[in-house]
Parts: structure tokens; C-alpha cells; sequence
């Protein structure tokens, strides 16, 4: 998160050798910061827009943008609940897997051995050559959709979580040994918690990749139907209605940034001890 | 109500190497061998070691940094099995020099940890671990995360959770060593109280020769790596000692002549 003690100018003066800085007003002073360098570029955009440096249909201004989501209607709105419910879905897939091997690769050293190349090397896939496969197995439903963006999400929360059980003290390995506990107690009381935040730290990278491995997956994979989500939308809009198709990437920066936020507030709640004053994370 | 700590009746403890020529000792060891592998090569630690120590006797084991002596306690509390020699131990639970108190956890989950690995509910366990906070000056703490406590403080949980795994004996890697001077004067007379209240066996490894006089029954003297016993000092003053006592200040003078003699 951005440190508002850094913007606000009377404290500037401050300096490094001050009173511990405080953030003034709570959320407004802490949404202060990302809003005003918001505006700051989408200033610049307006007027390099306006003083007609690309073509309108290249780049549409802001202005025109705002005004393609406010008059966008239902088609908009109604391929953006697609895309939210593909990247929900397959973000809990990608979730459970990533999640279910890193344990799996922490417990077992031949797997290990066997699934982490197999898992690098997925990253490597360019998903439209096996979109048709997909689309063969399991039709033009969502289902091929969520098994791209698993595909896509569940590598960093492998790393991360298989990362976190592996960085546990050995010497906490072995003070629960003399305590007597089994292999499988070391891991429930010890290994499990101790991981669980980059565990989370791994949702959110997946999540921050999550939202453009919907727009992947629905260009890759066909659908029928009237909404094919705001992937497909964007890719039609993009040649002929530049303006609609920034609007419906607009929706999905938002909808990403807002989805990054909630597991940060999520994660404080899931474990306080690592957003804790003095710890290492903000 | 009086908690019940005392060990369980016939113990099945760690018995590794040919068996010592006495079982009846709480921890016996006969001329012990131990190396180990780093990838910088093997490292021999224990060169035959032998020490012995009885029921409820307080044995401190003083050395030089990498002497071996971590790798004693993990010997006796079993993670390791020595080369060669001969090694008894009734069961023993490991006092680490950090406190290792889980974050996630407050002072009487942590403390309460063992019992929950035994199986017992939260509730029952943590009712033991607060019942033995009040005996530990740690009345009131049960419910504080592990670091809103002073180092003392987790220090004292530690040996809260090292007293109700409920193991006839305890080895604990200065457990100390961590703390500011102050501080651990401080503990010294506290765990010097404490052990006097609820005495157990206790092999106690530390680098700081007052603190090994001022707590133990007898101290050994252990000789640079590769580790064996350089010398043995009992001590017999009467207790509570006090730093300044003359029987303590001599026989941390001796202690430290036989280290300076082991190193030479």
C-alpha cells in the first residue's frame, strides 16, 4: 500500500529524523495519494487526446471513454458479470491447485522433483494452441474459460505457498519433535500458519493476473451466446469502436485493483500478525 | 489445584548406541561420537563425551562457541543418534535459545502447544497453561500475542510450554543467551526459583560460566570442537546463591581457568 506520510506536504519538512509520521485521515488521506496521481494522468491523456496527437479511433480521449461506459447500457455491464464470474471461478481453481501442489510438493520431495518443471514449463503454453483442445473436451461453456485461467493463476501461488511452508524455522521442526508431534501435527500447527501469508501474497499475485487471463481464455476459447464476456467484447470494439473497447478495459483495471484491495483487507484479517505495527508488512 | 508435571511412571526414553553400563541415571552418556555432514564437508563435534546426570539434578555444560553442545542436547533429546558410545535418556524436551513462540498463537496456546499435540481440547489445555502462568509471573499475559512480551517474558512462556510437555527432562540451549544482561540476571534467579519449587533433571548448555555455577549441581567443562568433557566442578554452595558469594565467584574463576586450559 502507498505510504501517505510521503505526500503530504507540511510533513515533508519533517524529515527522516521527526516524530514517527502518521497517516492523517484514515482512508480519505490514505486514498489521497493513487487519486491525485490518477488525475494527474489522466490530465496528460486528455490533453495529448485533445491536441490531436493519435487518430480518435486509435486513442480515444478520457472524456470520451467516461462517456462510453456511461452510455455503454447492459451490454457492457452484462459481459463484465461474465468475465467477474470466469475470473471468480477460475481464480478458485487456480487457488485449490496451486494450493493442493504446493503441499503436495512440500511433503513429498519426488513431487517435487517431478511436477515443478512440468509447472514452469505450463507458463510457457501460448493458450490459443490448446484453446481448441479445450473447446473440443468441454465445448463453449464456461468451463474451458476457467481451466486457461486456472492454467494462468494457480503458478504463483504454488511458488509462493511451497516457498512459505519451505522457509519455516528447522529449529521450530525440531522443537515440535521433542513436543511429540507427528509429521502431520508440525505441519497443521506450525508449517501451515507460518505459510499462509504468502500463501495469500500468491492469491494476490494470481489475482493481478487473474483478470487478463479471462480476456486470454475468452479470446482463445470460443462461446455461444449473446454475452461472451468483455474479452470478447473488447477484441470486436477495438477496430471499430475504440472508445467502447477502452471503457471495457477501464472495467477491468477497476475491477482488478478493487479484487487486489479486498484480499490485502482479507489477508490483515486472515493473519494479523504479519501486518502487525514494526512488522515488515504494510 | 497443583498442576501434575511430574513425569509419567516408566518412560520409554532414547536408548541409541550399545546400552550404558547404569540405566538408573536420568541421561548417561559413555564416551559418545558424533559428526555430522555440511556441504562444506563432515564436521566432528562430539569426540567421546561422556557425562552422566540423576534424577533431578540440575548438570550445566559450559563450552566454546560450536563446541558441540547444541548438537549434545538434540543427542539426548533425540533428533540425532550418536556414531558411537553409549547413550540413555529418559524422555527430554527441548528449551531452544530463541523462544520460538508461534505468532500466530497467544502466551497460553503456545505455552499449551505440547498438551495440544498430546490431544488434549483447547480449553482443557489452556486451563493448564493459566494455571501454571500464575506460578511463572505470567498472571493475566495468557491472552497476549507473542510479541506484545518482553523478552523475558516469551522466555518464560517457553519454559511454560517446555514444563507442560511433561517430560522428565528438560535441555535447555541457553536459554538465555538472547536476552539483554539485565534480563537475564533476572532469569536466572527466576528459573533458580522456580526449578527449586519443582525440581527436575535438567541439562543446561550455555557459553556463561556464572550462570552455569550459579544454577547447576555440577558443571562440566567442555573442551573446542571436537567436544568432550575437559573437567568437572561440583557445586555444593547452598541456594539461593547469589552472584557476589564467595563459593560462586571462586568457582567461576576455576570454570573459567579449566575452559581457558581446554582451549589452549
Amino acid at each position: 500500500m502507498i505510504h501517505t506520510g510521503a505526500v503530504s506536504g507540511e510533513r515533508a519538512s519533517v524529515g527522516a529524523a521527526g516524530p514517527p509520521r502518521v497517516s492523517p485521515g484514515g482512508l480519505g488521506g490514505r486514498a489521497l495519494a493513487p487519486l491525485l496521481l490518477l488525475a494527474a494522468l489522466l490530465g496528460a491523456w486528455e490533453i495529448y487526446a485533445d491536441a490531436g496527437g493519435v487518430q480518435a479511433d486509435v486513442l480515444p480521449a478520457p472524456h470520451a471513454v467516461a462517456s462510453a461506459i456511461w452510455h455503454g447500457g447492459s451490454v457492457l455491464w452484462r459481459n463484465f458479470a461474465v468475465t467477474a464470474e470466469e475470473v471468480a471461478l477460475g481464480l478458485a481453481m487456480a487457488l485449490a491447485a496451486g494450493f493442493a501442489l504446493a503441499v503436495a510438493v512440500h511433503l513429498l520431495p519426488w513431487v517435487r522433483r517431478a511436477v515443478y518443471p512440468l509447472a514452469v514449463g505450463s507458463q510457457a503454453v501460448p493458450i490459443p494452441v490448446i484453446g481448441v483442445l479445450l473447446v473440443f473436451w468441454w465445448g463453449f461453456g464456461i468451463f474451458p474459460k476457467l481451466v486457461v485461467i486456472a492454467l494462468i493463476c494457480f503458478f504463483p501461488v504454488l511458488v509462493t505457498t511451497a516457498d512459505g511452508l519451505a522457509a519455516v524455522d528447522p529449529d521450530q521442526l525440531k522443537l515440535m519433535r521433542t513436543l511429540d508431534a507427528s509429521r502431520w501435527q508440525a505441519f497443521r500447527f506450525a508449517e501451515l500458519p507460518a505459510a499462509l501469508p504468502a500463501a495469500l501474497s500468491g492469491a494476490r499475485i494470481a489475482l493481478a493476473v487473474g483478470v487478463i487471463g479471462a480476456f486470454i481464455a475468452e479470446v482463445a476459447t470460443p462461446t455461444t451466446g449473446p454475452y461472451p464476456g468483455l474479452g470478447r467484447q473488447i477484441m470486436t470494439d477495438v477496430n471499430f469502436q475504440a472508445a467502447r473497447a477502452y471503457a471495457g478495459t477501464v472495467l477491468l483495471i477497476a475491477f482488478a485493483v478493487a479484487c487486489f484491495y479486498t484480499l490485502a483487507l482479507a489477508e490483515r484479517k486472515l493473519a494479523p500478525w504479519r501486518t502487525r505495527p514494526g512488522g515488515d508488512a504494510q | 489445584m497443583p498442576i501434575d508435571l511430574k513425569p509419567r511412571s516408566a518412560p520409554a526414553g532414547v536408548q541409541a548406541g550399545r546400552s550404558p553400563s547404569d540405566v538408573r541415571a536420568a541421561v548417561l552418556l559413555e564416551d559418545v561420537h558424533h559428526a555430522y555432514m555440511t556441504p562444506r564437508g563432515t564436521v566432528d563435534a562430539l569426540a567421546g563425551l561422556s557425562l552422566r546426570a540423576d534424577e533431578n539434578e540440575i548438570v550445566a555444560v559450559v563450552g566454546p562457541s560450536g563446541c558441540g553442545k547444541s548438537t549434545l542436547l538434540e543427542l539426548v533429546c533425540g533428533l540425532r543418534a550418536p556414531d558411537a558410545g553409549a547413550l540413555a535418556a529418559r524422555p527430554a524436551v527441548l528449551m531452544p535459545q530463541r523462544d520460538l513462540l508461534l505468532p500466530w498463537l497467544d502466551a497460553a496456546d503456545n505455552a499449551a502447544l505440547a498438551l495440544r499435540v498430546a490431544g488434549v481440547a483447547r480449553a482443557a489445555a489452556r486451563e493448564r497453561a493459566i494455571e501454571l502462568f500464575a506460578e511463572l509471573g505470567l498472571d493475566g499475559f495468557d491472552r497476549a500475542a507473542p510479541h506484545e512480551l518482553s523478552g523475558g517474558m516469551r522466555q518464560r512462556v517457553a519454559f511454560a510450554r517446555t514444563l507442560l510437555a511433561g517430560k522428565p527432562l528438560l535441555c535447555l540451549d541457553e536459554p538465555f543467551g538472547a536476552l539483554d544482561a539485565i534480563t537475564r540476571a533476572e532469569m536466572q534467579d527466576w528459573l533458580a526459583e522456580a526449578l527449586a519449587r519443582e525440581p527436575r533433571t535438567v541439562l543446561l548448555v550455555t557459553h556463561d560460566v556464572e550462570e552455569a555455577v550459579l544454577l547447576a549441581d555440577r558443571v562440566l567443562v567442555m573442551t573446542p570442537r571436537p567436544g568432550r568433557v575437559a573437567g568437572k566442578l561440583e557445586v555444593s554452595a547452598s541456594r539461593p546463591r547469589r552472584r557476589g558469594d564467595a563459593e560462586v565467584v571462586a568457582l567461576r574463576a576455576s570454570a573459567l581457568a579449566m575452559l581457558a586450559e581446554a582451549r589452549a
